[in-house]
C-alpha cells in the first residue's frame, strides 16, 4: 500500500531523514521507535505533506500513486490520516461541525451526497459510544482548552469518523495518563482491519503493550538501524536505545 | 470533484473587486469647488424649502471654522475640498414618472450588483431605495408600505413632502457642528433615505438602501434620517459599492435614528466600497461616516450591526445615546482590513437614562499591510443609575505585516454602574490551516470556518441572506492572505 523508497527529507534546508526505505502492506501495523531527534516526526510530517518540511530526494507512493506530488488535502482525501502530536486549538470552530466538514469532504470526494447535521450526528454519537468518549466533546470548540489526553482522544475520534486507509499516529501516547492511553489504544484496535494500515510513531514501548505491532523499526539519526517483530520493542525497553546506537 | 472545481474557479473569478465597473451614463455634474453659491445651487436643484437652505448655510459656516480630525489612527494626504464636485446626478432623459423611465443603464447597474429594481424582479421581502451618486433613482414597494403608514422615500423627496418631520428631527441627533465631516455633510448632502414608522406599527418587510458611487472625483454625502414612533419596529439594511478608480472618492455620510417609547430599531450594514489597489494602496473610498441613534423614549432599543470589508480608510463610530429609562443600545461589528486598508472604527454608548444597557461586540480582522483599530467610548452620566455595559473586542491577525489596536475609553459619573471590558488577540496560523487540510478540508473552507467562528456572534445578528453574503465576502477578501 505505502512504499517509501530512499527518502531524504528535512526542515529549513537541514536534512533530518537520511535515506529511509519502508514498505507497509494492507492490514499491517508498523511501529517506528527511536530517540528524540531521530527523525520520527519528520517522517509523519512528510507523509501528510506539512508545508514546512521538504523532501530532498526519494519516492513515496500510495497504491502506486506518487504521494509527494499531492497537496495535503488530496492526500487526506486519498485516505492518509495523521494523528498530530500537538493538535492545534481552533477557537470558534465547533468540534462536531469540524468533523462533519471533514466527513463531507470525503463523501464529496467519493461522489456521495453530503450529510446534514442531524444525519451526521447519528454517526458521530455512535462512534463516540464505541470509543467510550463523552458526548460533551461535540459542542466544544475544536481542541480549545482540551487537556492533552482529550486532544489525543479527539484525534482518535476523527480517525474513527474518517476511516482512513493509512493512519500515521505521531506520538499519540505522549503525555497520556494510563486511562487515556487505554481509551486511545482501545479505539485504535477497534479501527484496525485487514484493509487499512497503521504507522505508530512512539518513543516508549508502553503503547505497544496495548497495540500489538506486526513490525518494529528503530530510527536513529535519520536512518532505520534495525527492523524486527514486536519482540524488538521489548528488547529496546530493557536495554535502551544506546544498545543499538553504540553497536551500530 | 465537480463541486470543488466550481468553488475554486468561483474564487479565482471573484478575486478582484467585482463591483469595480463604471456605468457610462450622461450625468449632470457641478464644477469642482465649494462655496455658498454651490450650496445654494444644490438646495435650488432639490427645490428645497427655506429652512433647509438655512440649515445648510449654518452648517457650512460652522464647517469653515473646523479642522479635519487628526486623532484617528489613520494616515492619508490632506484632502483638497475644493477639488471635489459636490453634486452629480444621472441626467434624466425626461421627467421620471415611474421606474420604467429610469435610465436602463442604471437599472442594469443595480441588477449587476444583485439589486433588481424593476417591478417583476424586485426582491419580494425587502423594499429598496437605490442611491446613485448624489440622487435616489428608485424606491421599491413604496405603495405597500404606505398602506400601513410607513414612509420610505429619498430624503430629497421627504424634504418637500414632509418638511415638518424633517425640520423637527434633522440635526436632533447629530447637530450640524458635531464634527468636521458631519458639518460638511449637513452643508452639501444630496440624497439618502428617509424612514418614518408610525406608532404601533411593525414594518411588514425589511427596508434597505443601496449606495453606489459612480462618478470619479465626486463626493457622496449621504443623509439618512429614520424615525420610529411609539411601539414600532423595523429592520433596515444598507449596502455600498463603488467603481475602481486610481483617485480617492470621499463618502461622508450622516445617519440619524430616533426611537420613541418601546420602539425597536435594527440597522445592518455590509460595506464593500472599493478599497484601493491591494498592492500599491492607490485609489479607494474614504469612508468618513457619522452614524448615531438616540433612544428618546423609555424602553426603546437601537441595535447596530456592521460588516466593514471595504474602503481605503474607514472612520466610523455608530453610536447610541440612551436617553430614555430602560433603553438598550447594541453594537456588533466585524471590520476586515486587507491590502493597505486602514480602519478606525467602533462605537460610543452614552448612558443618560436609568437602567440603561449597552453591549459592544467588536471583531477586527487585519491582513496583509493593513491597520485595524477599535475605538470605543462608554460614558455614563450621573443620572444613569444602574447602567450596565459589556464590551468585548477581539482582534485577529492574518500574516505578520498588519496591525490591530484597541482604544477603549470609559467614563462614569455614577457609582451604581457595572462596566465590563474584555479583549483578545489571536492569529490564523499556517498550523491551523494545515490541520484542516490534513482532514481533507480545502484551504478556502478552512479560512471560512475559522473566520466564521471568530465572527459568529456578529453574523447571527444579521438577517439570514445578509449573513450568508457577509461570510462569503470575508472569505473572498482573505483569499491568499494567509501563509
Amino acid at each position: 500500500m505505502l512504499e517509501i523508497k530512499d527518502v531524504r527529507a528535512g526542515f529549513d534546508g537541514t536534512e533530518i531523514i537520511k535515506g529511509i526505505t519502508l514498505s507497509v502492506k494492507k492490514g499491517e501495523v508498523h511501529a517506528i521507535m527511536g530517540p528524540n531527534g531521530s527523525g520520527k516526526s519528520t517522517l509523519a510530517k512528510i507523509l501528510s505533506g506539512h508545508p514546512s518540511y521538504e523532501v530532498m530526494s526519494g519516492e513515496v507512493t500510495l497504491d502506486g500513486q506518487n504521494l509527494l506530488e499531492m497537496e495535503p488535502e488530496k492526500r487526506a482525501l486519498k485516505g492518509v490520516f495523521m494523528g498530530f502530536q500537538y493538535p492545534v486549538e481552533i477557537p470558534g470552530v465547533n468540534n462536531a461541525e469540524f468533523l462533519r466538514m471533514a466527513y463531507n469532504a470525503k463523501r464529496i470526494h467519493e461522489g456521495q451526497e453530503e450529510l446534514d447535521p442531524l444525519d451526521f450526528d447519528e454517526i458521530l454519537t455512535e462512534k463516540m459510544k464505541v470509543l467510550g468518549m463523552e458526548q460533551k466533546y461535540k459542542d466544544r470548540s475544536l481542541n480549545e482548552g482540551f487537556s492533552g489526553g482529550e486532544k489525543k482522544k479527539n484525534e482518535i475520534l476523527q480517525m474513527a469518523i474518517l476511516e482512513p486507509k493509512l493512519a500515521v499516529l505521531d506520538e499519540t501516547d505522549s503525555g497520556l495518563d494510563i486511562d487515556a492511553l487505554r481509551v486511545v489504544a482501545n479505539g485504535v484496535n477497534k479501527l484496525r482491519n485487514e484493509n487499512n494500515a497503521l504507522i505508530l510513531i512512539t518513543h516508549y514501548q508502553r503503547l505497544l503493550e496495548y497495540i500489538q505491532p506486526d513490525f518494529v523499526h528503530v530510527l536513529s539519526q535519520g536512518k532505520i538501524i534495525k527492523s524486527g517483530e514486536k519482540g524488538l520493542a521489548l528488547e529496546l525497553e530493557a536495554q535502551g536505545y544506546d544498545w543499538l546506537t553504540t553497536t551500530h | 470533484m465537480t463541486a470543488k472545481e466550481n468553488t475554486v474557479s468561483d474564487v479565482l473569478e471573484d478575486k478582484k473587486y467585482k463591483y469595480g465597473f463604471k456605468t457610462l451614463i450622461e450625468s449632470d455634474t457641478f464644477a469642482k469647488g465649494l462655496n455658498e453659491d454651490v450650496i445654494r445651487a444644490i438646495s435650488h436643484k432639490k427645490k428645497e424649502p427655506e429652512f433647509m437652505l438655512k440649515f445648510r448655510l449654518k452648517a457650512y459656516e460652522k464647517w469653515l471654522t473646523m479642522k479635519e480630525p487628526r486623532w484617528p489612527n489613520v494616515h492619508y494626504p490632506p484632502i483638497d475640498y475644493q477639488n471635489l464636485s459636490y453634486y452629480s446626478a444621472p441626467k434624466p432623459k425626461k421627467k421620471l414618472e415611474s421606474l420604467d423611465e429610469v435610465d436602463p443603464e442604471i437599472l442594469r447597474t443595480f441588477e449587476k450588483l444583485g439589486i433588481p429594481l424593476d417591478e417583476q424582479k424586485k426582491l419580494a421581502n425587502v423594499a429598496v431605495d437605490a442611491v446613485f451618486d448624489s440622487v435616489s433613482v428608485a424606491t421599491t414597494h413604496k405603495k405597500k408600505l404606505m398602506e400601513v403608514g410607513i414612509i420610505f422615500c429619498p430624503i430629497s423627496e421627504a424634504i418637500q413632502e414632509y418638511p415638518e418631520l424633517v425640520e423637527e428631527y434633522m440635526g436632533s441627533v447629530v447637530p450640524v457642528g458635531d464634527n468636521f465631516y458631519s458639518a460638511l455633510n449637513s452643508a452639501v448632502f444630496t440624497d439618502g433615505s428617509f424612514v418614518y414608522i408610525p406608532p404601533d406599527t411593525i414594518s411588514p418587510m425589511e427596508l434597505s438602501t443601496y449606495f453606489r458611487i459612480n462618478t470619479e472625483e465626486t463626493g457622496q454625502f449621504e443623509r439618512t434620517l429614520i424615525i420610529c414612533a411609539d411601539n414600532s419596529y423595523v429592520s433596515y439594511l444598507e449596502g455600498c459599492t463603488a467603481p475602481q478608480f486610481d483617485t480617492n472618492q470621499l463618502h461622508a455620510a450622516v445617519v440619524e435614528l430616533v426611537t420613541h417609547e418601546n420602539a425597536e430599531f435594527k440597522y445592518s450594514t455590509v460595506q464593500n466600497w472599493y478599497a484601493g489597489d491591494p498592492e500599491t494602496g492607490k485609489g479607494g473610498v474614504y469612508n468618513f461616516v457619522t452614524k448615531r441613534g438616540k433612544c428618546v423614549g423609555n424602553n426603546s432599543k437601537i441595535s447596530w450591526t456592521q460588516v466593514e470589508t471595504g474602503s481605503a480608510i474607514t472612520w466610523k463610530y455608530p453610536s447610541c445615546i440612551l436617553q430614555g429609562d430602560n433603553t438598550v443600545g447594541e453594537f456588533y461589528s466585524v471590520a476586515l482590513t486587507n491590502g493597505h486598508m486602514q480602519a478606525d472604527t467602533g462605537t460610543k454608548m452614552i448612558h443618560l437614562g436609568k437602567n440603561t444597557k449597552s453591549s459592544i461586540i467588536s471583531k477586527g480582522i487585519s491582513a496583509a499591510n493593513s491597520s485595524n483599530s477599535y475605538r470605543g467610548q462608554v460614558k455614563v452620566s450621573k443620572n444613569a443609575t444602574n447602567a450596565r455595559n459589556y464590551s468585548q473586542c477581539d482582534s485577529m491577525l492574518v500574516g505578520d505585516k498588519c496591525s490591530a489596536h484597541t482604544f477603549p475609553y470609559i467614563e462614569s459619573a455614577n457609582s451604581s454602574v457595572q462596566i465590563e471590558h474584555e479583549a483578545s488577540t489571536s492569529k490564523i496560523s499556517e498550523e491551523q490551516l494545515f490541520y484542516f487540510e490534513q482532514r481533507g478540508i480545502s484551504r478556502e473552507n478552512a479560512i471560512a470556518a475559522v473566520i466564521n467562528g471568530f465572527c459568529k456572534e456578529v453574523f447571527k445578528q444579521l438577517p439570514m441572506e445578509f449573513a450568508v453574503e457577509a461570510q462569503k465576502l470575508l472569505t473572498l477578501k482573505l483569499e491568499n492572505s494567509v501563509g
